[in-house]
Formats: C-alpha cells, structure tokens, sequence
C-alpha cells in the first residue's frame, strides 16, 4: 500500500536504531498521546529495537479511554427506548459504563449498530425516518469535523430523526495538563493526526513555555523511529521546537477548512476526561444553532454518579506516572476480557496494549 | 473507527469519492480537502478525507531514511548532531 | 413468487415426506429405504468422529453459502486430524416462511461439495419453527471418518519437537473480511472471495510419509494467532512466526488496517496450519502445491523452543513482540 510500505521498510528501521544507539548520550523519556501511537509502537515491537536509556510512555490518548463512565452509561440510557437506534464506533461496543457496556445492551435487545463513519449514521436516520438515530460522536480534532460535516449535512438536507450524542475532546489541554502536574519527560510524540486538522503550530507552546521536544508523528514503524531520533537531538543540543516528521501529511497551519467547518458546529467547553478530572476547554460543545441535534439536550436520562474505585490507577497511567504493571489490577482482575478500567477497554489503551503485546508475567 | 490510513482516489462525485485502501473500497467526504483527481491519494479516517498526501514530502522523507541507512552501514554522508531535515 | 417452507414442512406427516422426497433425497443421493439410522460398514480402523453448527450470516456470499460451509467446515475437521472423511449427517432447522428457491440452492451446494469431497451425506433431519423462533436456517453437520494408526499423532502434536516447521496453505483471513465485507456492503477492487473449502485432498497430499507430519489443526475462529497459542500450551513449547512470510491478500490487509483488525485473529473456512519435521518440509510443500488447495503453501515459522508456551512475532520491520490469544468477539456469525 502507497505511503504505508515505504515506512515499513526494514532495513531504514535497522539504520535508525542503530544511529539512535550512537547518538544516546543520557536517558529519556518521551510520550505519545495518540491511540494510534501506542497501538503502533507495541504492533511494530518499537520498544525491543531502542537502547534501555530511551523510554517511551503512554499519555492520554486514546479517545475511548478518556470518556467517561457516565457517557457510556448515557448512551445505554437511549438505547433502552424504543424508537431509539444507537449508531456507534466499533470501539465503544465492549467499553463497560458503570453497570453494561453497549455490547451487553444489545445483547439485551437494544438496536445498536456498528458504523464506520458519522454520514452512515445520518444515512441510517435517512433511511428509516421513524426511528431516531443517536450518533456517539467520541474522538479528538481529527474526528470533530466530521461529525460537524455531517451536522451541516443534516440541518441543510432537513433530517429531523439524527441526533449526536457529543464528547469530541481536544488534545492540547491535555498536554497542558500533563505538563502542568509535573510528568518527568523530556519531549512529546505529538499525535500526527490530530496535527493533520489543527496544525503543527497547535503545540508550539510546548517548546516555549516548558521547553521540551517536539516531533509531530506519523503511525509507521520507521515514523516513529525517525520521530525518536529528532527528539533525541534536540534534546542533545538543547534546542527544543515542533519539528514536523510526518511532513507528508502534516503543515504547519492545518487543515483551515476542517477548521473552519469544525468552529462553524462546535465551541470550546471544559470536559471530564476520564482519570484526568475537568480540563479547562478540553472538550467541544455544539453551538446554540445546531443544538436541536444534540442528544444530551433533546433526550435528558438520569444517571446516578457512579462511586470513584480508588484501585484503579488509570489516572496515573494516564499521566505517565505509571506503567500498566504497577496497577494491581493488571492481569489479575482487569484484563482485555474483562476490563475494569479506561486503560484496558479499548484496544489502543496503554494497559490493553502493554497485554496483548509485551510481556504479562 | 479512529484509524486514519493513506487510501487512492477512484472517483469523484460531489462531495463524495470512492477510495481504495489496498484494495477494499470505501466512500469518504471530500468538503475538507481540495483539487482531488482519480490516482490522488488523500489520508482517509471515520468515512472523511482530512488531507491530500503531499507527494513531494513523502520523497523527501524516504530519501532522509535512505540516507540514513547508508550512513549506518559506513557509505554515507551524515552523522551524529546534522539536522535531521523535519519540516517545523 | 417461490415457495416457502410452512411449519407443516417440519411436521413429519404429508408435507414433510414431500419435502425430504424432492428437495433433500435425489440431490443427497440417498438411495435405499429411507431408515432412522443410515447403517454403514466399518473396517477395523479408528473412527474419527466430529459435528459442528453453521449459523453464519448472510447466508449466500462470494465463494459459497451456509450449506457449501457446513460440508467443508465439517470435512475439514475430520481431515486435520488425520481421518479420511467418509460420511455426514445433514440436520436442518428452518424458520417458517424461508424461501424453497433458497433452500435448494443450499442444498444443491452441499451436494456438490460432498461430491468433489468424495463424502456422502446419508443421514438427516428437518425442522420448521415458527417465524421469529430462528434466523432463517441453521445447519448442523456431523462427519465420521477413517482414521489409521500412523496418523493418530496429528491432532494431539505429541510428536512435535524444536526446529519443526511452520506450515500454511495460502493467506489467512479471507472467509472473515468477505463476510464483513458483504454484512457492511463494503466492495473490492478485485473481487474477494470466502476461502470456504474442503482440504481432503490437500491432506492426503500431506501425509504421504505420515511420521513427517507432526500436527494439523484447520484455521476457524479466532485465526492463526489462536491455533498458534493453543498449540503453545498444548505442547509447553515456544513458536516463532515470521510475519513477513505469511502470506495475505492485499483486500484484507487493507481492510484490516484501516478497521483495526489483526489479520491473525481473523476466520479461514479452507486454510490449515501444520507442523512438520524440517528435513521433510520441502518435500511435502512441493506435493501441496499440486492441489488446487495448497498452490500458495508455504513455510511461515518454526517451533523454537520446548520450553516455554509462548508464540513470538518477528515483525516484517525488524522489532519482535507476543502474538497473544485474540479476545472478545470480532466478529460474529463467521460460521
């Protein structure tokens, strides 16, 4: 596949850990904050071709992950109506609320339905004009615009049965956040998609307010290898900066369009990220003109506050302060089959990922 | 799903093409990017097109990996502290 | 506008008799009085005994049907452990109202693939249940076949041992994405097609010096990545798989990428995996790539330790990790 297999290549992977071996002159520690980067890196086996002295950790990613309980339970609540059909990512079926998760909802009866992409949720709406068709709208920039797409879609085309039933979150707070709470790193893996729509710019207080590294990231093995190496030089020669690696997708300004159609539905909000707490504008809310689609409005239920499990250490896991292994819950009680945290429930969550991929004694 | 992955363009209708991705077809919204032909290749995630793949970038990356690789087995020209040649 | 089956077709009386008259017996090729037990003859061999269920939806797709499945799936199983698959039960539940056409179909695939099998399908029985009750139809298959004593080894791998080799006969994953691809309308480039098939032939190809084969196992759900894991612990022993040499069409790759699916996890309908000793391999990879079934055989891994149950991946781009179990669901009603 064309602009996939030429990332892959062997021997350009070869040759980047071997210079990253020459070049490590300290230890470091860099983190991702992209699903698709933790899936990547254990997929590929990243960490058995770096020196000990680099480690990479896994920060809040994973869109799944970061929502919260009450969310899931939100959209159980729906699904339980009637006349109510829930369209939804293949993610978030097995993602466990604080009773079920969608995937035992359906079992129940609820009409549940996988979909790959918002417009087939709105084409489910068109298609059947006497149920109401809820999208569960997760995910963070790269997905936003697409579901706004698709709002605009719908208000011009009249279609009165869709709904969206929004938790859309934005990277860059959660970054803030991290930095903020003190995680001892030394430079980001930036998340290269979420950089296609907002821009390499979007991290550049990271250099200048904290001084740290900056690579904006690509999902192939030799991506991330490359973005490795940038991040050690210029930790080396003490010149932090945003530095594009995944130059064949990524400018410095963005997708201006998506921008543009993502503020046209959307605003800023403060948003609960799950193990994080509120982060100040950490999420998007729908704009007053398009909030007769918005499902939380339209369809209130009411969800009592589920209790906090203080085994659980996700949170920290989240920030970077712990690994999967350190949870006393890791492969014990909380594993893929049966998931207690946001870590282990998808399948790009660090705790998911570490599992099936690295060791598990 | 949240995966984005390079897909060729087929054909152009409106706001919609139909797009490979190594063979299975899929129709994205194209209203985010600009100028697709058939034979483009734009990055294809949750049924959208959120950029068109920069072809010229891509080259220029694999010719920094090559040289890399080169420079690992003794032929080549760069060494420790070079720029690393990322776009910021 | 076809005929459809009515609970009467399900109620042993006049209707059903009609039923199991036209439409089962002369395709089936059941000749003879018409008994409760088909009574068969029995050299002095071990008997290889299995059954299955096929509630795969949809029921048509490209390269085969439930009915096509049902006879393959079970053919297969008898044929992995080392058995020559020589007779089948066929056991049909359908729901009121289910097309006759469509019944036919499926039972005009059957008979052909127990044909080019070389089964016979002897025995069987129908039910009909009210609409609602059943998802259109649900097959069960049970096979026996011969099984002689140099071939018992297969199913157990008690004879496997390190430096054995990893053998597949053709690229995995095919049945599952051509399933996922027809329930969500999805098309391809070039055509894809269910890699439903019996393996039989293939087999007897294999087992020509019946030490050499150390193991056999049909790869259904939960894919390669499961047999691999169950084989590990099975035998304590630590499996290596190359991920470049294994082969995958390029529609399920792309498929698999850009869903997030591995495509070691993902179902065959006509793909086996065997070990086999080293000195032989190439011997038996030639005799494989003689049959229709066995042309993209290949060698993907080796047995690399008998000490530890692990299944490790080298990575086409150099790094190594596990290749765990799969869990959860993929995907349902594969088969």
């Amino acid at each position: 596949m064309k602009y996939v297999d030429e990332y892959r290549n062997e021997r350009h992977v070869a040759g980047l850990a071997e210079m990253i071996k020459r070049e490590v002159t300290r230890e470091y520690s860099f983190m991702e904050v992209c699903g698709g980067h933790t899936a990547a890196i254990h997929r590929f086996g990243i960490p058995s071709l770096l020196p000990g002295e680099v480690k990479l950790l896994s920060g809040p990613g994973c869109p799944v992950c970061v929502t919260p309980a009450r969310y899931i339970d939100t959209l159980v609540a729906l699904a339980s109506h009637m006349d109510i059909t829930i369209a939804l990512f293949g993610d978030l079926i097995r993602v466990p609320g604080t009773l079920i998760s969608p995937g035992e909802a359906k079992a129940s009866g609820a009409d549940i339905r996988i979909v790959l992409s918002a417009h087939e949720a709105l084409d489910l709406a068109r298609s059947d004009p006497q149920r109401k068709v809820v999208f569960a709208a997760i995910g963070f920039e790269t997905t936003a615009p697409g579901t706004a797409l698709t709002l605009m879609q719908a208000e011009k085309d009249l279609v009165r049965n869709f709904y969206v039933l929004n938790a859309h979150k934005v990277m860059p707070p959660a970054m803030e956040m991290i930095l903020r709470q003190g995680a001892r790193i030394d430079g980001f893996i930036c998340p290269g998609h979420v950089a296609v729509i907002t821009g390499a710019a979007a991290f550049d207080f990271i250099p200048q307010n904290y001084g740290l590294a900056c690579a904006v990231t690509g999902f192939e093995p030799a991506d991330i290898m490359l973005a490795v190496l940038m991040l050690i030089r210029q930790v080396n020669l003490g010149k932090p900066r945003v530095e594009i690696e995944y130059a064949r997708a990524v400018s410095a300004g963005g997708n201006t369009m998506a921008g543009r159609y993502m503020r046209e539905v959307f605003e800023p909000e403060d948003a609960e990220w799950r193990g994080l707490g509120i982060l100040e504008s950490g999420g998007l809310k729908i704009r007053e003109c398009y909030r007769r689609f918005d499902a939380g409005i339209v369809f209130p239920v009411d969800i009592p506050e589920p209790e906090a499990d203080i085994t659980c250490i996700c949170g920290d896991i989240l920030r970077g302060v712990s690994k999967p292994s350190d949870c006393p819950l890791f492969a014990s009680a909380c594993t893929p089959d049966h998931p207690q945290g946001a870590c282990m429930v998808s399948a790009e969550g660090s705790c998911h990922s570490f599992f099936k991929y690295c060791c598990h004694e | 799903m949240c995966l984005s992955l390079p897909a060729r363009v087929l054909k152009v209708e409106g706001d919609m093409a139909e797009v490979s991705v190594g063979g299975a077809v899929f129709r994205a919204g194209i209203q985010m990017v600009e100028d697709l032909r058939p034979g483009d290749y734009i990055l294809l995630h949750a049924g959208f097109a959120i950029a068109k793949m920069k072809e010229d970038e891509a080259l220029e990356t694999l010719r920094l990996l090559n040289e890399i690789e080169a420079s690992g087995s003794g032929t080549g020209k760069a060494g420790p502290g070079d720029d690393t040649g990322g776009r910021a | 506008m076809s005929e459809k089956i009515t609970l009467s077709h399900g109620s042993g009386g006049r209707q059903a008799q009609k039923l199991i008259r036209d439409h089962f017996i002369p395709r089936f090729g059941m000749n003879g009085p018409m008994t409760d037990s088909a009574i068969l003859s029995a050299p002095s061999w071990a008997i290889a005994f299995t059954t299955d269920s096929y509630v795969i939806d949809p029921l048509f797709f490209p390269g085969g049907n439930i009915g096509k499945l049902a006879v393959c799936g079970t053919v297969n199983d008898l044929s992995v452990s080392g058995a020559a698959p020589k007779y089948l039960s066929a056991a049909f539940i359908i729901e009121e109202g289910f097309d006759m056409d469509e019944l036919d179909e499926i039972v005009a695939s059957m008979a052909d693939e127990a044909e080019s099998a070389g089964v016979r399908i002897v025995t069987g029985d129908t039910k009909v249940v009210e609409k609602g009750k059943c998802d259109r139809i649900f097959i069960n298959t049970a096979g026996v076949g011969l099984l002689s004593g140099d071939l018992v080894h297969v199913s157990s791998g008690s004879t496997i041992k390190e430096g054995d080799v990893l053998i597949i006969n053709g690229p995995p994953g095919d049945h599952a994405v051509t399933i996922l691809a027809a329930r969500r309308g999805l098309t391809f480039d070039t055509p894809l097609l269910s890699d439903c098939a019996s393996l039989n032939h293939l087999v007897r190809t294999m087992v020509e010096k019946p030490e050499a084969v150390h193991f056999m196992r049909d790869l259904t759900r939960g894919g390669l990545a499961t047999v691999l894991n169950e084989l590990a612990v099975m035998r304590g022993c630590t499996i290596t798989v190359n991920e470049a040499s294994v082969p995958l069409h390029e529609s399920v790759r792309g498929l698999c990428e850009i869903l997030g699916f591995d495509p070691l996890s993902l179902a065959s309908e006509g793909r086996l995996l065997a070990v086999v000793a080293a000195d032989e391999a190439e011997a038996i990879l030639e005799r494989m790539r003689t049959d229709h079934h066995g042309r993209g055989a290949v060698v993907i891994g080796r047995i690399t330790s008998g000490r530890e149950a692990r299944v490790i991946l080298n990575s086409s781009t150099g790094g190594q990790r596990f290749l765990d179990m799969p869990s959860g669901q993929m995907l349902p009603r594969i088969c």
